[in-house]
């Protein structure tokens, strides 16, 4: 099985744990996984924001950097949404334009290898139990992309309930969104606060330790809100609680691997 | 759409005001939760939702396909069965007629039947300046207009309003309009029902016209169909003399047995009732029942055009339900009045911007207003991808609208680094090296201010995730060049 881990842009530039916590998890499970350093960004921003044709040139790019493994695994189920949902229909306008049958071709071959990191586990390896020990309590918030466009179901909730030492709480209104929506949160800051402050208080009424996610823009958008509202809960992504072992919960000394500068 | 809304602002400014007020998020939150809940167990009380959304859907989408033929049909049948159909392209012709057909009967008032094809056209305004007055029957709509408001739901338009504001409005604007509110109202829903009660009950004895909307138009037989909760509509539809109906010219059903799969669609999708209580049907006239006169003004304003769109077309199947707007957490946060017309919440986001185009800031900034979360399309009875419409509208805002050039650039110049991953991990590791440069929050105009306004900024790492992998062991194999090539082939297997 030829596996790549996409990243994802905003993890490989501000949440390089989280990419660190898939390799670790994945390599614990056997899986022996690549990182192609000629992947960027899926495009999502652009799309989503009117950008069409800017995104056609990404297209290209990860059907190309991606060629050639069985499965593309992404902790991002925006991303993941954003592939399998919106690259089809990226290559067929371009077609419905003139521009041929490439781009088509290119995302046709991509879309059906893309998962989530979630999905990957629960459905391809099949497992739910993946070894981790996390003596934390944890509420979860599923993301829109993942639970309405991906419809990942309790798959992550099944994760984290196997994984020893955690007690999950339940969120209350976990189906809402969170507010962050990609530019949407910058183009109408005032509705997107707003709309994570409830999030937020929502989470810290559970008296959780962890809010935990299985997106990172998400969790930066409801992070920011919690640092600038200095409450003491802390988002953290699924990885990151699903790599945890006991070792790590022991260890003194965190153990990163040294950068050469 | 009614020139009451004309001067709204922009989504984002008009929505930053409304989050602050809590009274109105109180109202809009408790509002919109209850409902939501109730629809969502009137939904699964039936085991075959999922293929009457599917049968929804289709039977719309056949009518769109053919709307040319089921009109000229519905056309003949209302006119065989003494009915008269007039043709509005837009607003303005549409209220003339309207006009003019009062004015021919002498009477200087009409009583009115919630719609929403007569917001959008802005009639009560228009009859007002020919010395017409309407008088909305609704209670919802009632309360409005006596608060000298504007909607902010399609099911509710008061939703905006608790108990205690709508007795004040009472109280306050009842005897300006007719039989004021009596003394010592209280809040009690009993109390403000029957003071409404009365209130109305004087104008459907003295109406000679009445004004309405419909739901659906049956083709075959022309027949008109209004669903509610009430029964005040009903009054108005069979009290006065001459009758008008406005409906927009995507309302039409081709046969009686399409209606079946509608009467179950709509009841359950926007007040969670398995039956609405009053279901008016009419066709043409009838001798010694009801009106002795009936107009139909069948509206385009803007639907021939958002037919002409692949993708926006499926505005129109729309059926007003409003399960949109009650899911809907940038509706529930910004109230309805941010959107800027009677169409508020995410079908608001799609359909105001194509029936009136994208000229104006507050249509160009609607197809923003939304997180792309996806729950209006989940709850949609006619399976209407809000979201995909929305980024369509997005594509066509940033391609006409000047001001989106900067972002355009940005997004251009964006789009060459991420196509160019040497260029890009450089940028990485000189934004991780700028780390400690960076605020948390920024007081410099633009994106990241907006987002640093109430938002710490994350901080960044020492080192982006590419370098941690270049750096591994069994990683030194690995792509050392950012060649855009797939990995390294001994990890690929
Ligand atoms: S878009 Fe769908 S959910 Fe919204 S009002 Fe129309 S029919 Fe109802």
């Amino acid at each position: 099985m030829r596996v790549a881990l996409f990243l994802t842009c905003v993890n490989d530039a501000l949440y390089p744990d989280t990419g660190r916590a898939v390799v670790t998890l994945l390599e614990r499970l056997g899986v022996d996984v690549d990182f192609p350093t000629g992947q960027t960004c899926c495009g999502q921003p652009q799309y989503n924001t009117g950008y069409r044709r800017e995104t056609e040139p990404l297209v290209h790019r990860m059907a190309k950097v991606f060629a050639g493994y069985d499965y593309v695994v992404t902790p991002s189920g925006s991303c993941a949404a954003m592939v399998r949902d919106n690259y089809p229909r990226i290559g067929a306008k371009a077609r419905a334009e003139g521009r041929g049958t490439a781009l088509g071709k290119a995302a046709d071959a991509l879309v059906p290898r893309v998962v989530e990191l979630t999905e990957f586990l629960v459905d391809v390896l099949e497992v739910t139990d993946v070894g981790a020990y996390f003596p934390h309590t944890v509420t979860y918030h599923p993301s829109c992309h993942g639970l309405r466009m991906l419809g990942l179901g309790d798959r992550p909730v099944r994760l984290l309930r196997a994984v020893r030492g955690l007690t999950l709480i339940e969120l209350p209104g976990a189906e809402e969104c969170c507010g962050f929506g990609g530019t949407f949160s910058v183009k109408n800051p005032a509705v997107s606060t707003a709309m994570g402050t409830d999030k937020v208080r929502n989470a810290a009424s559970t008296g959780a330790e962890v809010l935990c996610g299985a997106d990172n823009s998400c969790l930066m958008h409801l992070g920011g809100l919690l640092h600038r509202q200095d409450q003491p809960l802390r988002p953290l992504h699924i990885a990151e609680i699903l790599a945890a072992t006991e070792q790590d919960a022991t260890a003194t000394e965190p153990t990163e691997t040294v950068i050469p500068a | 759409m009614s020139r009451t809304f004309l001067g709204m602002p922009p989504f984002p400014e008009a929505a930053a005001v409304s989050t602050q007020n809590a009274q109105l998020r109180a109202n809009l939150t408790h509002a919109t939760h209850t409902i939501r809940d109730k629809r969502a167990r009137a939904v699964t009380e039936l085991d075959d939702w999922a293929q009457l959304r599917q049968a929804g859907q289709e039977i719309k989408d056949h009518t769109l396909r053919h709307l040319d033929h089921y009109l000229l049909q519905a056309e003949k049948a209302v006119t065989a069965a003494g009915g008269t159909v007039h043709w509005a392209a837009d607003a303005a012709e549409a209220n003339r007629i309207v006009a003019d057909l009062v004015r021919a009967t002498g009477e200087s008032e009409v009583v009115k039947v919630k719609s929403m094809a007569t917001q959008e056209i802005g009639l009560n305004e228009a009859l007002a300046a020919e010395g017409i007055t309407a008088y909305e029957t609704d209670l919802a709509e009632l309360i409005v207009q006596l608060g000298d408001d504007l909607p902010s739901h399609i099911l509710v338009p008061a939703i905006h309003r608790n108990r205690s504001e709508i007795r004040d409005i009472f109280r306050d604007a009842m005897g300006r309009w007719g039989r004021p509110a009596p003394d010592g109202l209280t809040d009690s829903p009993a109390e403000l029902a029957e003071a409404a009660r009365l209130h109305l009950r004087e104008k459907f004895l003295r109406a000679k016209v009445a004004v309405s909307g419909a739901n659906f138009i049956v083709a075959e037989t022309g027949t008109l169909v209004v669903l509610e909760s009430e029964g005040n509509g009903r009054m108005c539809l069979t009290l006065p003399e001459t009758l008008i109906s406005v409906v927009g010219i995507e309302k039409l059903v081709p046969s009686w047995r399409d209606l079946e799969v509608f009467l179950q669609l709509l009841p359950r999708s926007s007040t969670a009732e398995r039956m609405n209580p009053y279901t008016t049907l009419w066709t043409g006239t009838t001798a010694g029942d009801g009106p002795s006169n009936f107009h139909l003004v069948l509206l385009d304003n803007g639907r021939t055009d958002t037919l002409a769109d692949e993708v926006g077309r499926q505005a129109l199947r729309c059926i007003r339900c409003s399960a949109c707007l009650n899911v809907c957490p940038v509706y529930e946060r910004a109230g309805g009045h941010a959107y800027g017309s009677p169409y508020p919440g995410p079908i608001g986001a799609i359909l105001t911007p194509q029936l009136r185009g994208l000229q104006s800031e507050v249509d160009a900034s609607l197809p923003y207003a939304s997180s792309l979360c996806g729950a209006c399309y989940e709850v949609c009875p006619v399976a209407i991808d809000i979201p995909e419409v929305l980024v369509q509208l997005r594509e066509r805002v940033a391609d006409q609208a000047p001001g989106h050039r900067l972002e355009r650039a940005a997004m251009k110049s964006a789009g060459w680094l991420l196509d160019h991953p040497a260029a890009y991990s450089a940028a990485l590791r000189t934004a991780s090296r700028a780390r400690g440069l960076l605020p948390r929050r920024l007081p410099l105009p633009g994106p990241a201010k907006a987002w640093s306004d109430s938002r710490d900024l994350p901080t960044l790492p020492e080192h982006p995730f590419r370098d941690w992998w270049n750096s591994r062991p069994n990683g030194e194999d690995g792509p050392k060049h950012d060649d855009g090539k797939t990995g390294k082939d001994s990890a690929a297997r």
